[in-house]
Parts: structure tokens; C-alpha cells; sequence
């Protein structure tokens, strides 16, 4: 029997029996569309997050003030007590480090901004000129902060898009007075959109020197400090330079934490990809079901195809004719079950896509490739059995059965 | 030297503890061309005669030599390429595949073969033509009367040009009319020289033949010949 042959002889059994092979397809699809969907999800959540971290900025640096224990980044990292609170002066000698090329204070609050009677809340984030081009943000009109003394409390603000718009509207903004709490201030630029970053939203924010912002809360204190290393390379050096400084400006002792990008990507990445791996773990076990259901299914149809078999017997199929006939139609059964899941599968990512728009929930290469692999492989592993069944039936006792 | 050549064949089964002698100390020659018919009650080993005459079951003890040589010694995959080439089947509930067209459960033997599809679609033309079965041919198993479905079956049987014919009750689910008909097209393929051997309860059927074997208890009761055996 040629190939081609057995492989018409084995499409036709197939569709010779449309309810059993209709189910088992769907069983295998399923599997293959949970893989798909699920390490689409999965690794959609991870790539978000990581985003989240890439639009930081690179080559980043976060001071923040407090002791952390294990060193590593966890909730805690971003709310912990203050024993001694970072100040401007923190950040203007961090400035010295050889490593360091930008540093940018922050000092975050909640006010309110008023302009022409209107008024709304939102946040309002005291920095210095550094900021901009540490975050690769870009300028929609005029001007960022003057670079000047961190002391200094000039009255000036810049204005994200959405705060423009709406105090504004189509009048020009830049030049124009606006109190921020009690604080008269001139708008000297508008933001350009850059989406989100750590719950900090551009559109909806009001830029002032970190000075007035201090002023503005009564505070001396600092949120974090933002520091930008020469180089991806020099994030270490410039880490051990950092802690350096602030050691010695803190009687020896550093109750500060530094957190890296990379150490807070590096983190997500790993835990999010073991969850998809998991997930995927999970969803391979329906793929598993799925080619327990193939052999079942092959087993009924040798016995239901008994006469048949035993026919082909008769007319000189050889063993290896009858199984490869029957391994046949399993993996067919089983590859057209791992194509519908794959278009379910992918289906479902686009609609994960469609109603969550923030996840790119696409389905990773290898999961994809693993899934259709695993139900090729399980479809014919497990019609191994039922085909050599078939090949060992006694030709005289399967014709007798009919 | 004869076609089928047997010699002391035994065949037991072993049912539960108790074991039965379905064949014994059987020996019996037949010449190539021969019709013969094999006769004999229910559970007199006709059956597995017949089967091992197929090739489909083997003996406990004893040697089958066809065409001089011994098959019962063959891997089970030479006794498939024997039964391929050399032997035809036709059953009494005439085993035809029923998801597959009258053409191409014709083409089965060919396509077991690994002939190709253009022979065989030729070769099966020929035979459905042959069989008058040419407005049958898209015809599935289940579309055709008894007769036609039988008519397909030796069609099947002979599309290889096998040595021998081995029918099994072969008019056993057809009426009169249409026995009669299988009947005379299985004699018209043992008049162009291939070995008939029928096993029937029908003494009508076994009348015509021109030799009779009667099996009683698996063993050769009787060995008739018709007055002018036609044997070439």
C-alpha cells in the first residue's frame, strides 16, 4: 500500500464516521486552544509589566527611602517607613558620582489646579529639568523646567495634555497663570502624551520645580530619586557609587534602597514566565485528556471496524498496512483538532486583545509550536496501541464478526 | 503435482478446558482448475477448511504446500503477499466496506497491492464492465441489491486474477433467482481456469460441482467425483 493510498484510505475512514470524528477533533482542539489562549494571557500579563518597567527609561536607578531587608523588589519596596527622609540636598550630591549623568528628584502630591473659575484635582510631581530626558518624555508646546538650583521655587509649571485641553481648550496655554493650591503659577510648556508609567499618568499631571512642590505640601522631603547611569554597563559602578554617597551622608549608614530596572524586570520576567509556564502546565493536562480520548476513540473503531479489518486481512493487507492506516487516521484525527484549537485559540487571544486592549495577549512562538507538537505527538502515541490492536486481529475470528 | 497439496492437517481449539478437533488427519490434493464443492453439517470443519486453504488460520500439525510450496511456514506478512496475489475470497454477508464505493471496494486488492491509481482505475473499468455493474460503479454497499453486492465482491475477488476462489456459502443471503445468477458467473470464472472451491449447505449448489467433499466430525467422510471430472 503507498503512502498516498493509506492516507486516502485513512481520510476517508475518517469521514466515514462524522459524530466520532467531530468530537474527537473538538476534544483536541479544546486542549490546543487552552495552551494557546492561556500562554497568551499569561505572557500577555508579563509583557505588560515589563512594558510598564521598559517605559521607565533605561539604564535607571530608583532611590527610595528605607531599609529593605531582602534587597530584592516586593510591595514593600514602594511603601516602606521613612527613618531618615531623602532630601534635595540627597539628590544634589548624587550628582557627584562619576557614573551618574542625570538626577531628578521627585516630591509627589495631590492638589488642586484652578483656571478661569474652572477647577479639578490631580497630581501634582515637583522634579527638576533632569526629569524630561530621564524619562524620554517630549514636549507638546514651550518648555520644560529651566535647569536651576534644586533650592530654587521658581512659579512655573508644565501642564500634561489632557489638564491643557480641559483648562484651556483651544486657547493657547503657555504664558497663561494658573494656581496650583495656593501657588500662582505661569505655564511655561505642555506635555506631550506618553501614556502611562507606574500609575503616573503625563496627560494628567502638573510638572513644578521640586522646590515649589515642597513648598506647596510644606515638606522637606523627598518621594524618590530618580537616577540615570552613563550606561547600561555602568549600572553596577554606579549603584556601589551611589550607596557610597548617601552612606556618607547618612553617619554610615545606608537606610536607603536602590532598585534597578533591571533587578525589577528581571524579577517580573521571571515570575510571570514560571506563571505562564504553569499555565501552560495546566492546559497541556486537556491535551493529555484529549489523547487518552483519541485512543478510546481508536479503540472503538477497531472494534466497531473489526470485520473490516479482518476483510483487508483476507484480500492480503499485511500487519504494517492495517497499522499504518489506523496511525494514520490518528494523527490526521488529531492534527485537524490541533489546527481548529490553534484558530480558537487564536481567536480567543484576539478577543482577550479585543476586550483588554493595555494586554498584548499574543500566544508566544513556543507554546504555539509546543501545543501543536504535544497534539500530534499525543494523538499518535496513544493510536500506537489501538493500531496494533487492529494489526494483531485474527483475520478468521474478525471476519466471523460482522 | 497438484495445486493444493494437504497432508495430515490438525486443527484444535481449545474452548475452556474441553478441546475440539475442528480438522483431523486431514489429507486432500486438488488440481489447479478443479470446482469443488465442500459439504457437511454445521461444525464439521468446512469452514476452517476453507480458511486454511486461505491462509487466514493455520494448522496445529500438518503441511499445506501450494503450487509446491509449503505456506505454513510463512511470516504472516508472506501469507498476506500469498493471499494477494494467488487467492480470492467470497463471503457469504459479502463483506464489502460500506463507506466506500462499489469502484473502490473493487480496487481494494490493487490498492493493498500498491498498484496505481491509473491502473487501477483501468483495471477496475474492466472488471465493473465485466460484472455489469458500469451504472453500480459511484454506487455505495448500502445503494445496491444483494446480487449486485455479491456481483462487487467476486468482482473484488478476482480483480487480482488469483489462483484459486475460495466462496464461502457464497449464495447463502441471496434469493433463488439471484443464487442461481452468482452461481453460474462463479462457474463461468472456473470454466477460464481458476480453482473453484465452494463450501455450501445448498445440496443443489453442491450438485453442480464436479467434485464433492462430504466433512463430518473434521474429517473427509466422502470424496465424490462428477462422472466427467473436468480436470486440465
Amino acid at each position: 500500500m503507498t503512502p498516498a493510498d493509506t492516507f486516502r484510505f485513512a481520510t476517508r475512514a475518517a469521514l466515514g464516521y462524522p459524530l466520532r470524528t467531530g468530537l474527537m477533533v473538538l476534544a483536541m482542539a479544546i486542549g490546543v486552544a487552552a495552551v494557546v489562549m492561556l500562554t497568551a494571557l499569561g505572557d500577555g500579563a508579563r509583557r505588560y509589566v515589563v512594558g510598564e518597567f521598559a517605559s521607565l527609561g533605561a539604564n535607571l536607578i530608583i532611590v527610595l527611602p528605607g531599609r529593605n531587608e531582602t534587597g530584592g523588589v516586593n510591595a514593600g519596596s514602594f511603601i516602606t517607613s521613612t527613618p531618615r527622609d531623602l532630601t534635595v540636598g540627597d539628590a544634589a550630591a548624587l550628582l557627584r558620582a562619576p557614573m551618574v549623568r542625570r538626577v531628578a528628584p521627585l516630591s509627589v502630591g495631590n492638589s488642586e489646579i484652578s483656571f478661569g473659575g474652572k477647577l479639578r484635582e490631580l497630581m501634582v510631581l515637583g522634579t527638576t529639568a533632569d526629569f524630561l530626558e530621564l524619562r524620554n518624555y517630549r514636549m507638546a508646546q514651550g518648555q520644560f523646567l529651566p535647569r536651576e538650583d534644586f533650592g530654587r521655587a521658581s512659579a512655573v509649571a508644565v501642564i500634561g495634555q489632557k489638564i491643557r485641553d480641559e483648562l484651556f481648550g483651544a486657547e493657547a496655554a503657555v504664558g497663561r497663570m494658573i494656581r496650583v493650591g495656593d501657588a500662582r503659577l505661569r505655564v511655561i510648556g505642555v506635555l506631550d502624551s506618553a501614556g502611562q508609567g507606574l500609575g503616573m499618568n503625563t496627560d494628567e499631571l502638573v510638572v513644578v520645580p521640586v522646590a515649589t512642590a515642597q513648598n506647596m505640601f510644606n515638606t522637606n522631603t523627598l518621594f524618590r530619586i530618580m537616577v540615570e547611569a552613563r550606561s547600561r554597563e555602568a549600572l553596577a559602578p554606579a549603584q556601589r557609587q551611589l550607596e557610597e554617597i548617601l552612606q556618607m551622608r547618612r553617619e554610615g549608614e545606608l537606610d536607603v534602597t536602590l532598585i534597578t530596572q533591571d533587578a525589577v524586570l528581571g524579577t517580573f520576567d521571571r515570575i510571570l514566565g514560571a506563571l505562564t509556564l504553569a499555565v501552560a502546565g495546566i492546559a497541556a493536562i486537556s491535551l493529555a485528556v484529549a489523547g487518552i480520548l483519541v485512543m478510546n476513540v481508536m479503540l472503538v473503531a477497531v472494534t466497531q471496524r473489526t470485520g473490516e479489518i479482518g476483510l483487508l486481512k483476507a484480500l492480503g493487507a499485511s500487519g504494517h498496512d492495517i497499522r499504518a492506516a489506523f496511525l494514520t487516521e490518528a494523527a490526521l484525527l488529531s492534527l485537524a483538532g490541533a489546527a481548529v484549537g490553534y484558530g480558537l485559540g487564536q481567536l480567543g487571544a484576539w478577543a482577550i486583545r479585543l476586550a483588554y486592549p493595555v494586554l498584548p495577549a499574543w500566544p508566544p512562538d513556543w507554546a504555539v509550536i509546543a501545543a501543536l507538537a504535544t497534539a500530534l505527538g499525543t494523538g499518535i502515541l496513544f493510536g500506537a496501541l489501538p493500531a496494533r490492536r487492529a494489526a494483531r486481529l485474527d483475520p478468521v475470528q474478525a471476519l466471523a464478526k460482522r | 503435482m497438484a495445486q493444493i497439496e494437504l497432508e495430515g492437517i490438525e486443527r484444535i481449539f481449545t474452548l475452556g478446558d474441553s478441546k475440539v478437533h475442528a480438522l483431523r488427519a486431514l489429507s486432500l490434493n486438488i488440481e489447479a482448475g478443479e470446482y469443488v464443492a465442500v459439504m457437511g453439517p454445521s461444525g464439521s470443519g468446512k469452514s476452517t477448511l476453507l480458511n486454511l486453504l486461505g491462509l487466514l488460520d493455520r494448522p496445529d500439525a500438518g503441511h499445506y504446500r501450494l503450487e509446491g510450496r509449503d505456506v505454513t511456514t510463512l511470516s504472516s506478512d508472506e501469507q498476506a503477499a500469498v493471499r494477494r496475489t494467488r487467492i480470492g475470497f467470497v463471503f457469504q454477508s459479502f463483506h464489502l466496506v460500506p463507506r466506500l464505493t462499489a469502484a473502490e471496494n473493487i480496487a481494494l486488492p490493487l490498492m493493498l497491492a500498491g498498484m496505481s491509481a491509473e491502473e487501477r482505475k483501468q483495471r477496475v473499468g474492466r472488471a465493473l464492465h465485466d460484472f455489469g455493474l458500469d451504472s453500480r460503479a459511484n454506487h455505495r454497499p448500502d445503494e445496491l441489491s444483494g446480487g449486485q453486492r455479491q456481483r462487487v465482491a467476486i468482482a473484488r475477488a478476482t480483480i487480482m486474477q488469483p489462483a484459486m476462489l475460495l466462496a464461502d456459502e457464497p449464495t447463502g443471503n441471496l434469493d433463488r433467482q439471484t443464487g442461481q445468477e452468482v452461481t453460474s458467473l462463479l462457474e463461468a470464472l472456473n470454466a477460464t481456469g481458476t480453482t473453484l472451491i465452494v463450501v455450501t449447505h445448498d445440496p443443489n449448489m453442491g450438485g453442480r460441482a464436479h467434485r464433492q467433499l462430504f466433512m463430518e466430525d473434521g474429517a473427509l467422510k466422502q470424496d465424490l467425483r462428477a462422472p466427467s471430472p473436468r480436470i486440465r
